[in-house]
């Protein structure tokens, strides 16, 4: 018999308590222990999750009309810059975004102390955020200046809506040339000095469903540590098979996620400012996504170890950066995660930059709240584009 | 209060007068003296060990007084609240100190490995790494 259910049938069963749930970890352990076909039947749902530093994040904000009021122009919370190009007292505050006074990169490499990442960080941890803004007045919104201090507790919304999120699979930087470099994927010594990797392998939520046959519009998740929802596929969505010289399959890479979720009921645990040395400032964004076993197929992809999914070696010295195509290799999470890898015949140690043990953390919670009834699964409004789709990115000219 | 070390630098004219007197007697600091030297353009140096509810009164003295003031790094902590165990550090520093325990992939800091290089000060994205003075 086919292990084939439905998104009711399961929810019928976590309504119950009697929902089978584990996490990617588990499940991998339960098939080489029972096999496929009897894992796939005996579980119901398999949850993930990544923590790691995801740029395009960020917020939208309604801070509610002083009186009088004020159509915001400008608009700045704790010296961070957030864009009000939209109606009167709404905002958008960027992960990335810096005061405008930072130094940046004037003395390389630049610290990025502070930015839109922090100032979520200290929202969601309901510390006073001063909050200041200039308008060109208009005669139904006349007030030219704004300075107060709000905390998340006393706006109208404060929407999390990350555009690009949960990237499925990154490359592995390595630096070729002879001088230090500072990159969105950590500090990378000179001549092979160590190789950074970015996602949590075999617990990655979609290094688990591949060829989206779950994922989709309005599945709800776990979202830096409340409830959000999938809201579209997530920008530079490009999902494909990877593949050696030979043809030989090396797990998935290139899809993403648009996710959206109240910032109110969200933690701080899983929402921290981060700051990367010499790149920027962002925000580290905990995501954890169920899997429903409708089928045996799904339970095979969920099933998929670290010595089963690759990410490509790159020199971020000087092929990334100057988008020269080609990379040096493919290596296994189950190498990454060794310590060490070998690239060009030197052996190199490897870190990731993207937390493991907070990845581990994220899917077990998933799993408590769907057992404790707390969570259910949503049927996909509309599935992602897949693999078969075939998207391709676009060169800019 | 636990005792905090610090680094002074005098110039010949301050060499002569009664600094660390008024240190003990007007801010009720205990001072041990771990290292001194005059050098032959009567120039000082000195390295205190300072205990006392009163410390940065007395640093703040020192400073009106024209005494160049730094404090001495005792070391390197973690900030275990910040620290999300993401292993960017790992590779980069060079003795091992901040290391992965495998296959449980979890972050650890051996203090007693720790060189002070400070390489994982500003390369730690969280700003986990703290130097204590
Ligand atoms: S880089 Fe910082 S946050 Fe990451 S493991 Fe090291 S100390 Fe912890
Ligand atoms: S100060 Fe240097 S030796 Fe000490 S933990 Fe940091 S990088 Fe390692």
């Amino acid at each position: 018999m086919s292990a084939q259910k439905t998104y009711a049938e399961i929810n019928a069963k976590i309504k119950a308590g009697k929902a089978v749930v584990v996490t990617a970890e588990e499940l991998i352990a339960l098939v080489e222990e029972k096999g496929l076909s009897k894992a796939a039947r005996e579980v119901d749902v398999v949850t993930t999750g990544t923590f790691s530093p995801m740029c395009s994040s960020g917020v939208f904000l309604n801070f509610g009309h002083p009186a009088p009021r004020i159509k915001m122009h400008r608009v700045w919370l704790n010296d961070v810059p957030a864009y009000t190009g939209i109606a009167a007292v709404d905002a958008y505050l960027g992960a990335a975004e810096v005061p405008e006074n930072d130094p940046l990169n004037r003395h390389h490499p630049g610290e990025f102390r502070y930015g839109g990442g922090h100032v979520i960080q200290e929202l969601v941890e309901r510390k006073p955020i001063r909050l200041r803004a200039t308008a060109y007045g208009t005669d139904c919104y006349p007030r030219r200046e704004l300075n107060t201090t709000i905390t998340l507790d006393d706006i109208n919304e404060a929407i999390l809506f990350n555009p690009r999120n949960a990237y499925q699979n990154y490359n592995c930087a390595v630096n070729l040339s002879s001088r230090t470099i500072y990159t969105y994927l950590g500090v990378l010594k000179p001549n092979l000095g160590n190789a950074h990797y970015s996602t949590a392998g075999q617990l990655s939520p979609l290094l688990k469903d591949p060829h989206f046959q779950t994922i989709g519009l309005g599945t709800r998740i776990f979202l830096g540590g409340g409830i959000g929802y999938v809201a579209w596929h997530g920008t530079q969505h490009f999902p494909a098979i990877q593949k050696d010289e030979t043809g030989r399959e090396l797990g998935p890479a290139g899809g993403t996620l648009a996710v959206i979720g109240d910032l109110k009921q969200m933690s701080a645990r899983w929402l921290r400012g981060t700051s990367y040395l010499g790149y920027g400032a962002t925000l580290s964004v905990g995501i954890g996504v169920p899997i429903p076993v409708l089928n045996e197929s799904i339970a095979r992809w969920a099933a998929a170890k670290d010595s089963d999914l690759y990410a490509p070696v790159v020199d971020y010295g000087e092929a990334y950066p100057n988008r020269i195509p080609g990379t040096l290799g493919y290596v296994s999470y189950a190498e990454l995660k060794s310590g060490k890898i070998t690239v060009l015949g030197k052996e190199v140690p490897t870190a990731p930059v993207s937390s493991y043990p907070l990845a581990r953390e994220i899917a077990q919670i998933l799993k408590s709240w769907i057992q404790e009834g707390k969570f259910l699964l949503t049927e996909p409004v509309q599935l992602l584009p897949s693999p078969a789709d075939g998207l391709k990115p676009k060169v800019l000219g | 209060m636990a005792p905090k070390r610090i680094f002074l630098r005098f110039s010949a004219d301050k060499s002569e007068q009664p600094i660390i007197y008024r240190l003990v007697k007007d801010y009720d600091l205990i001072i041990n003296i771990l290292k001194a030297n005059v050098n032959p353009q009567k120039e000082g140096t000195m390295v205190l060990e300072i205990t006392g509810d009163r410390y940065s009164e007395g640093l703040d003295y020192l400073r009106r007084q024209g005494v160049g003031v730094q404090p001495l790094i005792e070391g390197i902590t973690r900030n275990e609240e910040r620290c999300t165990m993401c292993g960017a550090c790992t590779a980069i520093c060079p003795t091992g100190a901040l290391y992965i325990k495998r296959p449980e992939m979890e972050v650890y800091f051996k203090e007693d490995n720790c060189i002070v290089c400070q390489l994982c000060i500003k390369a730690c994205p969280m700003r986990a790494m703290e130097v204590q003075f």
